[in-house]
């Protein structure tokens, strides 16, 4: 699935995943691939990305993430690293 | 008739007010090209959260309450003014005080002759035009623009909006210059607080074919979303205003430019004029003694 992190500054993410952790408002929860659609606030918190090339994390502090047909955004107002 | 040395001395004055014009342009030029990607680089952000939004209120039965559309009988009032740290920008900073001051006086008159109309400042020469005329103005976000990102604006966005929600002030309204191209900007007055509803978009329709999860409640996520949505307002009229200040200091300094060099032109003009009757009246004054001689 395509990965994209945005913030109003610029694109900190751009590419392929294979698996997402995200800090949701409810919990910790994961994305992988062909996930039903699905729209949820995110907490402050780190964002763990599964790549072909390793694992990347970026700490949000929150946000939203939406979910669709294998693509997932993430719309974080600040991230740190 | 000035002297030749006066007019020597003024065209090299002018020459070099021309000069530092001349770079003044192009450093505006390179500054507008940044504000212009920063624009760029905004606008998936913002598009992509009125899209969510969108989705979301599609999903959501009743239009949910927010207390940021709280429609107050209208007590007190806070304008936040964009303007710019520097001058030297033609009728940039001016445009936007004067839509600001009209603003207020058609509006508000009651609420300024009581003395309930404040102002917040982002860019020093607003602040400093409202404070010359009397007004309450809050300075604390006033230097935004030194390091201009998301966070500095996040936060003037964010006291702003709560002392809404506190009840400090009943409306929030907002005036910058939006960028249109280099030499045009347009003012704009919008109404920040209370939302304003806008009738459902097209675009709503369709998203909502699409069953999706949502976590936690609809209603939450749209709490969560139209404060972030108010940040991207304010980012995105400061961003604006930021591109436009460039491109109007970029118009003065050409003008000006070519005012100077039209200047030096006369100017060259009056100092061979001056050194020619110089030199002819020399020449009649020798001439003049050789012939007293030869009588």
């Amino acid at each position: 699935m395509t990965l994209d992190i945005i913030t109003p500054d610029r694109k900190v993410f751009s590419g392929e995943a294979s698996a997402v952790t995200f800090p949701g408002i409810e919990g910790q929860f994961q994305v992988l691939n062909d996930h039903a659609p699905l729209v949820s606030t995110l907490a402050k918190g780190p964002v763990t990305i599964q790549t072909a090339s390793g694992q990347q994390t970026f700490i949000v502090d929150g946000g939203v993430v939406e979910v669709l047909r294998n693509r997932v955004l993430v719309l974080a107002e600040a991230v740190v690293a | 008739m000035p002297s030749l040395k006066e007019v020597r001395n003024r065209i090299v004055s002018v020459n070099s007010t021309q000069q530092i014009t001349k770079a003044m342009k192009m450093v505006a030029a390179a500054k507008l090209r940044r504000a212009q990607d920063n624009i760029i680089q905004m606008r998936p952000y913002a598009q992509k959260l009125s899209e969510m939004l969108g989705t979301v209120s599609a999903g959501a039965d009743v239009a949910a309450e927010s207390p940021y559309k709280a429609v107050r009988p209208v007590e007190r009032v806070l304008m936040i003014v964009v303007t710019s740290d520097r001058g030297l920008c033609g009728a940039f900073n001016t445009n936007v005080v004067k839509a600001a001051l009209t603003r207020i006086s058609e509006q508000y008159a009651t609420q300024q002759s009581r003395g309930n109309v404040e102002i917040m400042a982002i860019g020093k020469k607003g602040g400093e035009a409202f404070t010359r005329r009397g007004f309450k103005v809050n300075n604390q976000f006033v230097d935004s623009f030194l390091n201009l990102s998301f966070a500095n604006v996040r936060a003037a966005a964010e006291s702003a909006m709560e002392s809404f929600v506190a009840g400090r002030y009943d409306v929030i309204e907002l005036v910058y210059n939006e960028f249109k191209n280099v030499a045009t900007q347009i003012v704009r007055t919008e109404q920040m607080l209370p939302i304003v509803s806008k009738p459902a978009d097209a675009t709503a329709t369709t998203a909502s074919a699409v069953n999706y999860a949502f976590e936690p409640s609809e209603e939450e996520i749209i709490a969560e979303l139209i404060p972030k949505s108010l940040k991207i307002q304010l980012y995105k009229a400061v961003l604006e205003s930021n591109a436009s200040e460039h491109g109007a200091r970029m118009t003065a300094m050409d003008k000006a430019t070519e005012n100077a060099g039209e200047l030096l032109k006369e100017l060259r003009l009056v100092y061979n004029r001056t050194r020619q009757a110089a030199i002819t009246k020399e020449i009649l004054e020798i001439v003049g003694g050789a012939e007293a001689l030869a009588n």
